[in-house]
């Protein structure tokens, strides 16, 4: 805000007569230069109080409340007099000014900006905490701020920033809280002149400043080109603004968790593209075989005319592409290239699944951490009420009815905030608290039986698939197995919902957490199963085929199934049951729209994405088209069919709950799942970059034995393999070295809230004596003036009339 | 980039794009929202720096704040006189400290300000009455509000003087992570 802002209370101008000045606290003579003197001055006056007490206008009862702890503070209607002296030192406090006036948040940034450029130079002796306070160490502050002038200030604020780089003064005055006008004045005065440069000599330093400038511009530029060019790459924003608008942040974070997989499956779709699909197809191998014609039921199943193509780990070959002929090393055709560049395919395979999962799960490690990060602060467990109060209203809210659903759901939460409150303080009975116990259990009982029982029943189908024979041709039949799956998936959660009216939780959010539990454990102990099915039975009935081809098609299989359930489940789960509930009663309304059920299955296409990376490289290319489909299927159906959960959710929790979801039994099952395949399991020996190896990881061992024998001067590579990679002693070593890290950061934590809670005891007795020290100095300047009233009063009317008077009251 | 606008100078257009978290095309997309809400009133050439103010009416009756309790005092805020009316360097000014790019700081900064019904520095007893209210439409019984706003206080206030102050209160915005979330507009 440009003007500068008049403090609360009036501070009406004092009559500047000479000889009878308001006495200040900078005249020494005037004002006892001890409090102990004026402590005992007081206690004399304390007996006389209570006669004036009823000569105080206003405000008596704030003034004389020191007995209480907190002194609460009138608002306008009522301030608390206090007398003009004390007013100005009131508003000279520096806690009156941190952040109002131009002036102190000129001082603030000033301080910020010299740390700053200290930071880059020499070390500081010690480091000044962050604070709002303007440093009064800095400049001769002295007690009265004012000293300075604004416009000094302003020129020393202009000088520190002439110091930044372009990008610190950017960061620095976007950040500041002036207004616009004022930050591109700061801005135009903290450009370096341009007639100084010229000026300046053409020595070869001048030469080399003024290059890296130029260059510091130009990427700041690219910078921001790339900036904007990334957001135009971004889609939807329209969309999810109206997602948002309508809906709120709860509803609009599932939106914002799906443009994330997106990006990771992109992320991890490129180097396959480059290194794998694209060489491949470059220098395809030779045709086993007539190709069968395309039939259709190939999107379905995935097998047919697609199983020779790039989209299997069968097509690629086991050879070093592009190798001209005279080589005694390739086992497959030698096709006459002249002067091309050798590229060794099943390392190339290897390397980029490799190093494209490593990418994926650093990217995945660090947005956890920072999303964690974000939501989770040392002492962060209290303050409930004020966070309501002050952050949950969401602005980006816009419709009436939209808006008239937050109005609704925060008086619902401060009236639930109030009764727990009150309930809290009435323990229930044990018998209740019993009672509710046995429901529980129940139930979660009840519901591990299902997610036994459909577990049992995937064991059993898979067995019998396996028994029936089924051949490649009966393409149809094959699709049996994930249709089990998905029905499994679709049904049990229902039940789970059902079960879940049994048991009532006193929190809501404890509800959607121990739903998702139940979810997330079916999903994973059915993907186990498939996976066991995969590798441990299928590849030993599948011998003499390519069983990764099979693993590759089944993992197609149950994505465009899970894919088409989706679709089905929205449809009838939203579609028809909005049509329903409005046949029958208005009341019940449209169905609200399941975040955590949709994060699940979100989360459930993505494992099945990373478990088939390695047996289908074009597996993120199919659920990136999945997901662009879905995004307008389900914004479509919310649109039409939903209304916003009731209960909402804290959005940064709930992305930090999907990130950690996606990472640890996602991500992490895949990773085992990954290791397992490369490590312990023969690749099949007709198809595939491995065909002639034991394990897939011996591609690598291949390769670092062709170099040792290649020559001495890489011999570094070898003995790094061998003694860092192989043995498991730099793995023991890591563990260590990370636990105690973990362990020091615990300790670090509990030191800080306990650092925390003496901090807070010292603010409030720091508060405290503020207070005190108040109301004293508002006695004194009441003493004063009173004498001084006196005093004049006494030269001017005749002693008798006065002591009359003094008898009176 | 085409530049082929001729609304601002080039200079202006980079001032812009330093001073907010603003690219080129959204300073250029905000201002003609902004030229939107009065064509009128507002020129197509700020080269000149015109001296143009949209009135708070039309200001308060944009789709992304005719719903919102607060708009009147969002618009108080950050105009230049405190009275709602608001020149294009407010308009963007808003928008930019209400964007997803601003730092936690800085919207802590200005929502206390908006929460600050009574311009007084700090947040009493009264300004959280008001917000109460407004939040719930009134919905909640007198006790129920001053209740709630007894207990805020005690969550909040560090010192114990009543009210809170700006460190108060963003050291309990510190403590809410959904606050960048919330505290967002998007445009």
């Amino acid at each position: 805000m440009s003007r500068s802002l008049a403090f609360v209370l009036n501070v009406p101008e004092t009559p500047q007569d000479p000889e009878d000045q308001e006495p200040s606290p900078y005249d020494e003579s005037e004002v006892h230069d001890s409090f102990h003197q004026l402590i005992r001055e007081q206690s004399r006056w304390v007996a006389e109080e209570g006669l004036e007490l009823q000569h105080r206008a206003l405000g008596a009862g704030a003034l004389g409340a020191s007995g209480s702890d907190r002194q609460a503070l009138l608002g306008p209607e009522g301030a608390p007099v206090y007398s003009t002296a004390t007013l100005r030192i009131l508003a000279s406090m520096p806690s009156r000014t941190i952040g109002r006036s131009r002036g102190a948040i000129i001082s603030q940034y000033y301080s910020r900006t010299v740390r700053l450029r200290r930071r880059a130079g020499r070390p500081q002796l010690r480091d000044v905490g962050r604070s709002a306070r303007p440093s009064l160490r800095l400049y001769d502050l002295e007690l009265d701020p004012a000293v300075l002038e604004e416009d000094e200030k302003q020129g020393l604020l202009v000088k520190e920033l002439q110091g930044l780089t372009v990008a610190q003064r950017d960061h620095m005055l976007r950040g500041m809280p002036l207004s616009l006008a004022e930050k591109r004045c700061l801005r135009e005065e903290s450009r370096p002149p341009r007639g100084k440069r010229r000026a300046r000599g053409h020595g070869l330093l001048s030469c080399c400043s003024r290059l890296r400038e130029s260059c510091i511009l130009a990427s700041h530029n690219l910078g921001l080109v790339l900036l904007s060019g990334l957001q135009a790459l971004m889609p939807w924003h329209y969309a999810l603004k109206r997602i948002g608008g309508q809906f709120g942040s709860s509803v609009l974070s599932y939106f914002l968790f799906l443009k994330t997989l997106l990006a990771f499956n992109t992320l991890l779709l490129l180097p396959l593209l480059a290194f794998i699909v694209a060489v491949q197809a470059a220098f395809p191998p030779a045709p086993s075989g007539s190709a069968p014609a395309f039939r259709g039921l190939e999107l379905l199943t995935g097998g047919g005319c697609f199983t020779h193509t790039v989209m299997y780990y069968g097509y690629y070959s086991n050879a070093t592409l592009n190798q001209p002929c005279a080589s005694p090393l390739d086992g497959g055709q030698c096709t006459p290239e002249a002067g091309g560049l050798p590229y060794n395919m099943p390392l190339a395979y290897l390397f980029t699944v490799g190093v494209a999962f490593f990418i994926t799960c650093i990217t995945l490690v660090y947005s956890m951490s920072r999303s964690f990060g974000e939501s989770y602060r040392v002492g962060s467990t209290s303050g409930v009420h004020a966070i309501t109060v002050f952050c949950s209203w969401d602005y980006k809210v816009t419709q009436k009815w939209a808006s008239r659903l937050q109005h609704d759901n925060i008086r619902t939460q401060l009236k639930e905030l109030l009764a727990e409150g009150q309930l809290r303080q009435r323990p229930r009975r044990a018998c209740g608290r019993l009672q509710q116990g046995a429901v529980l259990g129940l139930v979660w009982l009840l519901c591990l039986g299902t997610t036994l029982v459909c577990s049992l029943a995937v064991y059993t189908f898979s067995e019998l698939v396996i028994q029936s024979r089924v051949s490649a041709e009966q393409d149809g039949a094959l699709l049996a197995l994930p249709l089990v799956v998905c029905l499994l998936n679709l049904g049990a959660p229902y039940l789970f919902r059902v079960l879940a009216v049994l048991e009532r939780h006193d929190s809501p959010v404890l509800e959607v957490y121990v739903a998702i539990c139940r979810n997330l454990i079916l999903k994973v102990v059915i993907l186990g199963i498939l996976c066991y099915h995969w590798l441990g039975r299928r590849v030993g009935t599948l011998k003499d085929q390519c069983w990764e081809d099979f693993v590759g098609q089944e993992l197609y299989r149950l994505m465009v199934m899970d894919f088409i359930f989706t679709l089905l489940d929205t449809l009838l789960g939203e579609l028809v049951w909005r049509l329903i509930s409005e046949k029958r009663s208005q009341r019940k309304g449209k169905p609200e729209f399941d975040i955590a059920g949709n994060v699940l299955e979100l989360i459930y296409g993505q494992t099945l994405t990373w478990l088939g990376v390695l047996f289908s490289p074009l597996l993120p290319a199919m659920q990136i088209i999945k997901l662009l489909f879905l995004f307008y299927v389900k914004k479509t159906s919310l649109m039409a069919n939903c209304q916003a959960p009731r209960r909402p959710w804290k959005a940064s929790h709930m992305s930090t709950v999907f990130i950690s979801l996606l990472c640890f039994p996602s991500f992490l099952g895949a990773a085992v799942f990954l290791c397992y395949a490369i490590w312990q399991v023969k690749p099949s020996s007709i198809c595939g970059p491995f065909r002639t190896l034991d394990t897939m990881y011996e591609a690598g061992k291949v390769w670092v034995r062709h170099l040792e024998e290649a020559g001495p001067g890489v011999s570094w590579l070898p003995w790094i393999h061998r003694y860092l990679v192989e043995s498991a002693f730099p793995i023991y070593l890591a563990s260590a070295l990370l636990l105690a890290v973990i362990y020091l950061n615990i300790q670090v934590v509990k030191g800080q809230r306990k650092v925390i809670c003496l901090l807070k005891e010292q603010l409030s007795n720091e508060g405290e004596d503020k207070i005190f020290l108040i109301n004293k100095l508002q006695r004194v300047y009441e003493r004063k003036e009173r004498s001084r009233v006196g005093r004049t009063e006494e030269a001017v009317m005749p002693p008798a009339v006065f002591t009359d008077d003094w008898d009176a009251q | 980039m085409g530049n082929k606008q001729t609304v601002f100078t080039h200079e202006q257009l980079e001032a812009y794009q330093d001073c907010t978290f603003f690219t080129r095309k959204e300073i250029m997309r905000l201002f003609y929202r902004y030229q939107d809400l009065a064509p009128q009133l507002v020129p197509l050439d700020y080269t000149s720096y015109p001296d143009v103010k949209v009135p708070y009416e039309l200001i308060g009756s944009m789709p992304e704040l005719k719903d919102n309790p607060f708009r009147q005092r969002i618009a108080q805020v950050f105009s230049e006189d405190g009275d709602g009316h608001m020149t294009l360097d407010n308009f963007l000014d808003m928008f930019s400290v209400m964007s997803e790019m601003a730092p936690r700081d800085l919207k802590a900064y200005y929502a206390f300000k908006i929460y600050d019904f009574n311009n007084d520095d700090y947040i009493c007893v009264w300004d959280l009455e008001q917000t109460v209210t407004k939040l719930t439409r009134g919905e909640l019984s007198a006790e129920e509000v001053s209740l709630v706003c007894e207990k805020v206080l005690d969550e909040a206030d560090g010192d114990h003087d009543g009210r809170l102050s700006l460190e108060d209160f963003q050291n309990m915005i510190l403590r809410a992570p959904d606050f960048l979330s919330t505290f967002h507009i998007r445009i």
